[in-house]
């Protein structure tokens, strides 16, 4: 008879039972707002955003940092949210798409640019992985505003989408990325 | 008069034909979007599930003391706690055919793959609830189990189910066309094609999962579950948890992709919903990654051994296929076992002219993970062996691939084949010829030849395929399913303020239909888009719907929708006819009005007549009820409508490290009338990455334990845009002429087409080395071996 390979020691169990999980307080900086977390911790900065501070634009894809679906900015980098425990993120200015629009009221008239482009080019159909990639875009033009077609597919292929075959989202950030170009050469003009 | 004329006025624009900007993107790209697990009902428990780590073998002991024990967790389950009846996949065809098999919601005596679930956990938090799992403690007796269909069917293979003799649970053999084999033995030319594909993982970038609770007040279990046929979840649910069907609400939010995976009913969210009756309190069950991969529904992993006879000319003269489908371990609700078999047996032939077929199908089960419809089911691999035979006759016959399509395709429509299914009018040779055409234009064949000339391996592939789409109750009823999908119902209503909510059966995970349904009914009624809203997702708004699979919801959710805003339509044209005292065919719609044909300037707005209907009901005639609700049902009587495509694409592979490089794809699409061309596109492009996933990438693999290795991102490569190249999309249009939009489906067609396309441009690339590959997926690893064998073989001559 075999048995399985691998039972837990009983011992074990028995030493995780005694061990309620102790909590922690974290102060969060998240879209310019102060949150104060009282949480375990264990927990990972994704959970504390959708569970904790319940913005759940922020969508869990696999939880070991390849699928992109919790990226969100943290001091203006892309960062797996999966990734990171809340803890570490302390001090930190956190930017998630609920930071996207003008008015957060999810209203056609009041999306910002990035999320017009996607929405013009056909960027999203279930929507998923649409704020990872929102945030990924969003951290990468700031730093790199003059990004071609190619690099833009580069960075692109950071994440996962299982819907949209990629091209259109490298399409919408790639107009996003022009019309933010031709908006700052007419500043320039005028001045 | 016809529909659909009533509500086009002078200089009214219609919607049908036109990219809409989605009515879903707002919230989804705000983050105000509502997943599954973005719903936090007060006092949620969190569950997760003890799995099965053994692939086969009896349960002896199942110890959750320990569980209960850990901080936070409330409770923990077996199948004996829960008392939740089997989920049962029915077919009804005699015992020599199918064998019924029963997939309990937990695990009971017995396990048949590992991840296979055997209890439940539920805590206060999703942490808590690992550390639950952990702590279980479960002893098995491990049998040997069965991991590839050849082992399955072997005269000594363990039986995975008792009742399965060699492990077969569907096994047909059909059509057998009189005096095939002498066909076959007078044929100037035989080829032959075996090929196996991979077992795949659907991968909706979000994982399964449910919140249930018990509502009081309404006496009724609420399931909030992302499933692609609520009404079937709720049907399950009620027999397994032994409620009436008035007892069960299944609610879908927005859904994070499904791809079939999600059109099946799952034990993981019944076994949660029976916690949450237990305990009386939300219960929470989302999926982690590991789980989707390993222990969700898989598909695709088929073996086919297929002859076909063709004349010196190039022509086919009879088809012999041999169809293999590993299943994993149970029948996946409703479809069976049969579905990837029973699709594959039916359908092979496609596009062109067979004159002579005989198919055995079978499904054996093996100790892996069940499988469910994964996009295209069965016709990406069939439509691959297929294309394969093409392009190996054409070889042998020194013909051009391309010609060889040209003389066998289906051109003269209806067709009725030799399967005894009638294709209705599509564009078989105009995709073929157009695709061609463009591939030729863009200098691609010059290309090859200056690429060969210089030693560098540089393929062109096409697939030509047609997709069945808006499955009836008839054509279900062709595969003798117990339960029998097909017909779609849809309600639509205007309130007091003249804006109508239309619900339907159908539900989408990512197609658009908030948009693409409301143009339908925008147009029907002649209103403004904005002032129709579509309801989907909750069984109880409409009292049953076959949901969104098999490509279905625009040919026959769409045609449904359409009737009912028709009959709203005549409603209002009613009211409108009684105030003028004149018959109703002398009224029109348009412009938010009803209006008199004699004279279009006499109008009644549907704000004034949706007044009138509830809150002036004392003013209406006698025979006119009050309010403004109308429902349709539809369904499709024949065999279904065929969209068809043709896939081009060229590729160059790299001898040293095999890694094939997609240069250039063209699809030449004909669905129909496409209701929204953004959205058409979408579908295709998504579908074609999804075929390229297969044809190049994607492979779920177990070792000799059945322990599967392919448990994370790291070990199961999925495309990014990396490897999917750009696709460039042109449409034809045959509309369909019995829905009610003349549109068919277009969900599936990218899948089916792109691991053919792709399969054979890299046979293509080969040409110079003699080296031909028919398996999927075509690995950097496969390329690199066989060209290496090759080399070997010649260095050795």
């Amino acid at each position: 008879m075999t048995t399985h390979p691998r039972p837990p020691d009983a011992a074990d169990a028995d030493a995780l039972a005694l061990q309620a999980p102790e909590l922690q307080l974290m102060v969060l900086d998240v879209n310019g707002e102060r949150h104060e977390v009282i949480t375990e911790p264990r927990r990972t900065l994704v959970d504390v955003l959708r569970h904790e501070l319940r913005l759940t634009g922020t969508h869990v894809g696999c939880e070991h940092g390849i699928c992109g679906a919790c990226t969100v900015l943290v001091d203006d980098r892309p960062v797996r949210a999966c990734l990171m425990f809340a803890a570490q993120a302390e001090g930190a200015r956190i930017r998630t798409v609920e930071s996207l629009s003008a008015g957060s009221c999810g209203r056609p008239d009041e999306l910002g640019d990035l999320q017009r482009a996607f929405r013009e080019r056909h960027a999203l159909q279930c929507g998923f992985c649409t704020p990872g990639f929102l945030m990924l875009a969003e951290g990468f033009l700031a730093e790199r505003p003059d990004a071609d077609r190619e690099q833009i597919r580069e960075v692109v292929a950071a994440n996962l989408c299982r819907c949209t075959g990629y091209q259109p989202i490298v399409e919408a950030i790639e107009q996003c990325a022009a019309a933010r170009r031709a908006a700052r050469s007419d500043v320039r003009k005028e001045k | 008069m016809t529909r659909g004329e009533d509500g086009a006025r002078e200089g009214e624009g219609r919607l049908i034909g036109r990219s809409v900007p989605r009515r879903e993107d707002p919230r989804l790209l705000t983050g105000r979007g509502r997943f599954v697990d973005d719903i936090a009902l007060p006092g949620t428990l969190h569950a997760q599930f003890v799995r099965s780590t053994v692939a086969h073998g009896e349960i002896t002991a199942i110890d959750l003391s320990a569980v209960r024990a850990v901080p936070g967790v409330i409770a923990a389950f077996t199948a004996e706690d829960l008392a939740a009846g089997d989920i049962v996949a029915q077919l009804d065809r005699p015992p020599q055919e199918f064998v019924p098999t029963a997939m309990p919601v937990l695990a009971r005596d017995r396990v048949r793959y590992v991840g296979e679930p055997v209890a439940i956990v539920v805590a206060r938090d999703a942490y808590a609830a690992e550390d639950g799992v952990e702590a279980a403690r479960v002893r098995y007796v491990v049998r040997p189990p069965v991991t590839s269909e050849a082992a399955a069917l072997a005269d000594d293979a363990p039986l995975v189910h008792a009742e399965a003799a060699r492990n077969t649970l569907v096994d047909v053999e059909l059509f057998a066309t009189d005096g095939i084999d002498e066909v076959f033995a007078t044929a100037d030319r035989v080829v032959r094609v075996e090929a196996r594909t991979g077992r795949q993982n659907a991968l909706p970038l979000e994982t399964r999962g449910a919140v249930a609770h018990w509502d009081d007040r309404e006496e009724q279990l609420v399931l909030h579950t992302c499933t692609q046929v609520p009404h079937q979840v709720r049907t399950v649910a009620s027999r397994c948890l032994h409620l009436a069907e008035r007892a069960v609400r299944v609610v879908v939010p927005d859904m994070g992709g499904g791809f079939g995976l999600k059109c099946v009913v799952g034990r993981e969210e019944i076994a949660t919903a029976a916690a949450a009756l237990r305990l009386r309190r939300p219960v929470k069950w989302i999926e982690d990654r590991k789980d989707a991969l390993s222990a969700s529904f898989l598909a695709r992993e088929q073996h086919y051994d297929v002859r076909a006879a063709f004349d010196a000319n190039g022509r086919i003269l009879a088809l012999d296929a041999d169809v293999v489908c590993d299943m994993g371990a149970y029948s996946c609700y409703p479809f069976t076992a049969g579905i990837e078999p029973l699709m594959a047996a039916a359908e092979m032939p496609g596009v062109y002219t067979v004159p002579a077929y005989r198919v055995r199908g079978r499904a054996v089960a093996t100790n892996k993970a069940p499988s469910a419809p994964y996009r295209g089911v069965s016709r990406p691999q069939y439509v691959m062996v297929m294309e394969r035979l093409f392009e190996r006759a054409a070889r042998e016959l020194d013909l051009d691939p391309v010609e060889i399509r040209r003389r066998n395709l289906i051109t003269s429509f209806p067709y009725t084949g030799v399967n005894g299914i009638t294709y209705d009018p599509g564009s078989y040779r105009e995709s073929l010829d157009l695709c061609e055409r463009t591939l030729r234009a863009e200098g691609w064949y010059e290309k090859r030849r200056t690429a060969r000339a210089e030693g560098r391996h540089l393929g062109i592939g096409y697939a030509c395929f047609s997709e069945r789409t808006g499955y009836g109750s008839a054509a279900f009823a062709q595969r003798r399913m117990a339960v029998v999908p097909g017909f779609d119902l849809s309600e639509a209503r205007m309130d007091p303020s003249g804006a109508v909510t239309v619900t339907t059966g159908t539900m989408s995970h990512g197609q658009s239909h908030e948009t693409t349904l409301a143009q339908i009914v925008a147009d029907e009624l002649g209103l403004d888009i904005d002032k129709v809203r579509l309801h989907q997702g909750d069984t109880d708004r409409i009292a049953y719907g076959w949901g969104t699979f098999a490509s279905r919801s625009a040919a026959i959710g769409g045609s449904a929708v359409r009737l009912a805003a028709g009959r709203l339509g005549d409603k209002l044209r009613a009211l409108a006819a009684a105030r003028w005292d004149v018959p109703v065919d002398r009224t029109a719609l348009g412009r938010g009005e009803v209006f008199r044909r004699d004279d279009p300037d006499t109008a009644i707005g549907y704000v004034e007549l949706a007044e009138l209907a509830y809150l002036r009901a004392d003013l209406l005639p006698k025979d006119i009820e009050p309010g403004l609700t109308a429902t349709a049902s539809f369904d499709v009587f024949n065999d279904g409508t065929f969209s068809n495509a043709t896939h081009g694409t060229v590729v160059e592979l790299a001898p040293d490290t095999g890694r094939v490089e997609i240069l250039r794809y063209v699809c030449v699409e004909d669905c129909g009338v496409a209701i929204n061309p953004q959205v058409v596109e979408g579908q295709c492009r998504g579908g074609i990455a999804q075929g390229i996933a297969g044809a190049l990438f994607e492979r779920v693999t177990y070792d000799a334990q059945g322990e599967p290795s392919a448990t994370s991102f790291m070990d199961y490569k999925v495309p990014t845009a990396h490897e999917i190249p750009d696709v460039a999309i042109h449409h034809l249009q045959t509309p369909c002429a019995f829905t009610e939009t003349g549109a068919k489906g277009a969900g599936e067609g990218g899948t089916i087409g792109a691991p053919a396309a792709v399969l054979n441009a890299v046979n293509d690339a080969l040409r110079p080395t003699g080296v031909e590959l028919d398996d999927t997926p075509i690995t950097p690893e496969t390329v690199h071996r066989a060209l290496h064998r090759r080399h070997y073989q010649e260095s050795t001559r």
